[in-house]
């Protein structure tokens, strides 16, 4: 179990005090001009040898995606731009960290910023976020006020740090098309190559990253690589937040070191799942995306990255959504393929076409009105747009469905069994 | 230029770091699938039917977004294994093709498209045979009204998106766009009104399918039908090329041709829709007026009434004038005709243009290809969205490309591309000729300036001092620049811009007065004076034809327009479909139109009614056929052997640019502006059009319901 002093974020439940002298209270902002005098490249080494894996679902090595940018600043100007459009279904970690405990975000916004030789940042922010964007933004005008950042602030390094308003569309979390969209573009996602380290936001070099991972640079600048990446397994290190939702008798938002067991974190901070363990049914362990696992897997799992890939799922944004017996696993998943088949931007062939005829197809599977062989068709559908779309969406709208056929099948050719026996009688 | 080794299909090839690996594929003898990439359009990569695989990376690439230099060679140095055809790429492009099929109707047999779908063709090759799974119901979408050209039926549509970037980057019209998202994206006009565009019949040809089809040529007829023939446009003086389809004698479509130094692959509207006028007003047999009403008559009937008419006329009561549509072969034996009768009240400039004598002194001299290396351009008194619609696209690609300055003097402010606004007055003309003109330094800055005067500013009364004025500036801010064409360095920036098909052929065979003869404006004076007697008309109808007084007038041409309304006689002649015909453009390039049908009735191709007509007159020309009539035509102008190229600038030297035009007053009364009213009915051919008279209530006089969208049908 993670010692309370090793918590990084100390106010995400709000019940300090918010305001940035609580927050320099609780030790924020301390030293920060010491931490920019390493200079970018040490910043940036610290950031590789702490481990940290980027939280917003890929968990792409961040002190290596920073190490991306051009070296010099050249006749473009460096962006960091902060993914704050927190869409997933189950995930709610970046907007606690926003209304709670924005100072994280924003001296991390100007650490992160100062690595990578940008003097200006931008947090898009989703949609529905009205209060989070609003309790960010008065923190924001606080560290402006005490010249924390800003021009001419007391760091030395000129800083402008914005918030920008996304429409709430799923799709704008994607990084390319959250850059279109920040454009006042449709928001659709941008063909890769040329990346955003070379050509973001209007054609200048561009870093987006998840709002954890840069909440989370300041205490890692402050106690050390090795504190983090002593948190947790190798290549899995430091400590993140959970969200557990679902059948559990407290569903909560915690922060806990990579590596415990899903069921120690289900029962120590969830309050268990409703009904006990053994009422267990299966796990998404990372939010929407990430396929299910059933009860005899999540039995002896353990929540990190290379944990969960070696399982057929994945930790995503370890936001865990955990379904007792009485779920109706069918339901849940044919709900998912609407949402993706909802959001899907339109963009490219596979995922336009494939999420509609995705979902209907899991519609009908749900009131058994299929046929059997249909299970596998469908299981090749989304096979046949994983990997041939332009962003991730497509792959992810596959995924549940991929989770349950390959963990539930028998309760797919059950209903298809009882629906032609109902239809024989 | 940079380039690296690719392995593609097992054959090693260097391809060149600017392509993109579908053209590497292609170089390389690949053939690769796509809807959403245009060789002209931005890369959308949104189709996925372009995947190909890459050996070792996780998944298929989108080869039309990958560009060649971000593909990196093996971990051992090998260079990267690029498979077009295997299994990976297979499976993938099947995949996309059965998802890009499950939301289409399949209504190929009544879709207009049949038999040239892009989506029907590569259904062959991708699509799995005897092989249906979708069993929901296929996504309706609502037509979509995008005028009088554009018909839709959305429910086709794969969201390819290559109208939307057409419009948004060629035709510079943002009225096409996508809304909504996932499966219920749709492509739209946003407020259901017309596609405001000179060039929009091209997104027809763009569509890979058959959600956007020509509206006048609604199941008219299948491609299979129709024969084809290569020919030229002679609705503006560009000389697009084009393709003429016709079955049995009728002309049912015109499409473009891909020629990079003219049109590239677009077309106007004007170019492609006027087409049903060829079947409308034609003149299929002689006629002569009798008891003040024009009458049927024989050929010989006509000749004789001609033959009396001309034997009793003295030479100089004599006057003959060229149209804007003739081909070089009539005005040629039109001007030996009367040239041998004695005549000199020549003139083939009907608007009245001060324009002719030195070759480069009436040329579009930058050529259209050219425009794109121009740092400023100053326009003079021309609309070219109107005048030259295809020409514009270039100026727009031109401006895109972020290196120019464009100024206009009497310009209209909705070209696509933004004009500077220096005013509508003449005098303003002579503060940048005399460099007193904040645009004088801008052109004497540049390293390719260009001015362009409009045809109808050079038909002004002052258009010969506009004429003097504008190759001063020309000579004075260095566009007169070394010689050869632009891509081999070369610069001329001196251009005229003209409407009339026929200008630059007739100019160069020197149909103009003679020595002391009538221009067109004399020619009237004299008419109405009675000093003149008698006017041949070569499918003239742009001018005062109403106004000629007791004048006997003969008519050549192929619609019952002005000039055969006040005829006396009438011949039926052919139009540009139905001859073999050499035209020049406004750059000076000499093209050669061909037959695709024959004319109706009686009438007959325009050179050969001369020759029989002079040999009636006792005047026999010298040409039997039209080998001769050409050979003719290369002796007095060389350059006309030359088809399809044209004569390289020649450097400062050639042209005596202190002699264009004449000095004299200014009209500063009147400002400076293009003339032309009206883009859909510029000539006989277009005033006959059905389409083009839809298009003119719905785009310019602004009358029509704009709502309904029915127009009726063309060819009916």
């Amino acid at each position: 179990m993670l010692a309370d002093h090793d918590r990084i974020f100390t106010n995400i439940y709000g019940l300090e005090d918010i305001s940035l002298e609580g927050a320099m209270s609780r030790g924020l902002w301390d030293g920060t001009k010491k931490i920019l005098e390493l200079g970018p490249e040490r910043i940036c080494d610290e950031m590789k040898k702490s481990g940290l894996r980027g939280r917003g679902g890929a968990g792409f090595a961040t002190g290596l995606k920073w190490t991306f940018m051009p070296k010099e600043v050249k006749d473009r100007p460096h962006y960091l731009v902060v993914n704050a459009d927190e869409s997933e279904p189950g995930t709610c970690k970046d907007r606690d960290i926003m209304r709670n405990d924005p100072h994280h975000l924003i001296e991390g916004c100007l650490i992160a910023s100062f690595a990578m030789r940008a003097h200006t940042c931008y947090i898009y922010i989703r949609g529905e976020f009205i209060r989070e964007r609003q309790r960010l933004q008065a923190a924001i005008d606080e560290c402006y006020a005490a010249k924390l950042i800003g021009k001419s602030n007391i760091h030395g390094w000129d800083f402008e740090l914005f918030v920008h308003h996304g429409a709430g569309a799923y799709v704008c979390g994607e990084e390319t098309a959250l850059l279109e969209s920040f454009e006042g573009k449709k928001g659709q996602p941008r063909m890769k190559p040329p990346f955003p380290a070379n050509m973001g936001i209007y054609g200048c070099p561009t870093t987006v990253n998840n709002v954890e991972s840069i909440a989370v640079v300041p205490t890692i600048m402050r106690r050390g690589a090795e504190w983090f990446a002593g948190i947790g397994r190798p290549n899995n290190t430091g400590t993140k937040l959970f969200c557990i939702s679902g059948h559990v008798n407290k569903p909560c938002t915690v922060e806990e070191g990579l590596g415990i067991t899903m069921r120690e974190l289900i029962e120590r901070y969830a309050g268990g799942v409703r009904g006990g363990w053994d009422n267990l049914l299966a796990v998404i362990p990372g939010g929407a995306s990430c396929p299910m696992i059933p009860k005899s897997v999540c039995d002896g799992v353990i929540m990190d990255f290379d944990a969960l890939k070696a399982v057929n799922s994945s930790l995503g944004t370890a936001a865990v959504i955990v379904m007792d017996k009485s779920t109706d696993l069918l339901r849940v998943i044919s709900r998912l393929a609407y949402f993706y088949k909802h959001e899907s931007c339109g963009q490219c062939t596979p995922c336009r076409e494939g999420t509609g005829w995705m979902w209907r197809v899991m519609k009908r599977l749900e009131t058994g009105d299929a046929r059997v062989e249909e299970i596998d068709q469908l299981m090749e559908v989304t096979k046949q747009i994983e990997g041939h779309v332009i962003c991730g969406l497509g792959d992810a709208a596959g995924w549940p469905i991929q989770g349950l056929i390959r963990h539930f099948r028998p309760e797919l050719e059950r209903r298809i069994a009882e629906r032609q026996k109902m239809a024989a009688e | 230029m940079p380039s690296r080794k690719l392995i593609i299909d097992g054959r090693e090839i260097e391809a060149d770091d600017s392509l993109t690996l579908l053209q590497a594929c292609e170089r390389a003898g690949g053939e690769i699938p796509r809807f959403c990439y245009h060789e002209r359009l931005s890369v959308a990569g949104n189709c996925r039917m372009c995947l190909v695989e890459w050996v070792g990376a996780p998944k298929p690439q989108a080869s039309c977004a990958l560009q060649v230099r971000d593909i990196f060679p093996n971990k051992d140095g090998t260079p990267a294994k690029i498979n077009t055809n295997s299994q990976v790429a297979r499976k993938a492009r099947e995949g996309v093709m059965e998802f890009l099929l499950i939301n289409h109707p399949l209504d190929c047999p009544i879709c207009d498209q049949g038999g040239e779908c892009d989506l029907q063709d590569q259904a062959m090759g991708y699509g799995r045979a005897a092989f249906n799974r979708f069993r929901e119901n296929k996504r309706a979408v609502e037509d979509k009204y995008m005028g009088p050209l554009v018909a839709t039926t959305m429910t086709r549509c794969i969201q390819c998106t290559r109208c939307v970037r057409f419009a948004t980057e060629v035709a510079g019209v943002p009225d096409l766009g996508a809304t909504g998202r996932g499966e219920d994206m749709e492509i739209t006009t946003y407020l259901e009104k017309a596609f405001a565009s000179e060039l929009s019949g091209n997104v027809v040809d763009l569509c890979p399918v058959g959600a956007l089809t020509s509206k006048p040529y609604a199941f008219n007829a299948r491609p299979w039908e129709l024969r084809h023939t290569e020919s030229i446009d002679v609705m503006d003086a560009q000389g697009c090329n084009i393709r003429v389809d016709t079955r049995g004698r009728e002309v049912m479509r015109v499409l473009p041709r891909l020629n990079e130094e003219v049109n590239e692959e677009w077309i106007s509207d004007k170019a492609r829709h006027a087409c049903d006028g060829l079947a409308r007003q034609r003149l299929d047999r002689p006629y002569i007026r009798k008891g003040g009403k024009l009458q049927p008559a024989t050929w010989a009937e006509a000749f004789a009434a001609i033959a009396a008419r001309v034997s009793t006329t003295k030479p100089e009561r004599m006057a003959a004038i060229v149209g804007d549509l003739a081909a070089a072969e009539e005005i040629k034996a039109l001007k030996d005709l009367m040239v041998s009768l004695g005549a000199k009240n020549l003139d083939c400039r009907q608007d009245g243009a001060k324009v002719g004598g030195q070759r480069q002194s009436y040329l579009f001299n930058t050529t259209i290809a050219g425009v794109e290396a121009a740092d400023a351009i100053l326009l003079v008194g021309v609309n070219p969205r109107w005048e030259a619609p295809v020409l514009n696209a270039r100026f727009r690609k031109a401006w895109l490309s972020g290196n120019v300055q464009i100024a206009g003097l009497g310009v209209r402010s909705n070209q696509t591309y933004p004009v500077t606004d220096i005013g509508a007055d003449v005098a303003t003309l002579e503060q940048i000729a005399s460099g007193g003109h904040m645009f004088a330094a801008v052109l004497r800055d540049a390293k390719r300036p260009m001015i362009v005067v409009g045809a109808s500013t050079v038909a002004r009364a002052d258009g010969a001092e506009i004429l003097r004025l504008a190759a001063k500036i020309a000579a004075d801010t260095g566009m007169i620049g070394p010689a050869g064409g632009a891509a081999a360095g070369g610069w001329n920036g001196f251009n005229v811009l003209h409407t009339a098909a026929s200008r630059v052929g007739a100019l160069d065979l020197g149909f103009v007065p003679g020595e002391g003869g009538r221009d067109v404006a004399a020619i009237v004076d004299g008419a109405q004076k009675g000093e003149i007697d008698f006017i041949y008309l070569l499918g003239a109808d742009e001018f005062d034809v109403a106004h000629l007084g007791r004048a006997f007038i003969v008519y050549q041409g192929s619609h019952g327009d002005a000039g055969a309304h006040h005829a006396d006689v009438v011949l039926p002649g052919a139009a540009y479909t139905e001859k073999d015909g050499l035209y020049v453009n406004f750059e000076g390039r000499v093209q050669r139109a061909r037959r695709a049908t024959f004319p109706p009735g009686e009438a007959k191709e325009d050179w050969a009614i001369l020759r029989a007509l002079s040999d009636v007159l006792g005047k026999r020309l010298p040409y039997d056929n039209l080998d001769a009539l050409r050979a003719a035509i290369t002796a007095d102008a060389p350059h006309f052997a030359d088809r399809g190229e044209i004569v390289p600038h020649g450097g400062a030297g050639t042209t005596n640019w202190g002699a264009v035009g004449s000095a004299g007053q200014f009209d500063t009364t009147l400002p400076l502006g293009s003339a032309m009213t009206d883009f859909y009915l510029t000539n006989p051919i277009a005033r006959a059009s059905v389409t083009m008279a839809a298009c003119s209530r719905e785009f310019v006089t602004g009358s029509s319901g704009a709502v309904s969208g029915s127009v009726p049908r063309a060819a009916e």
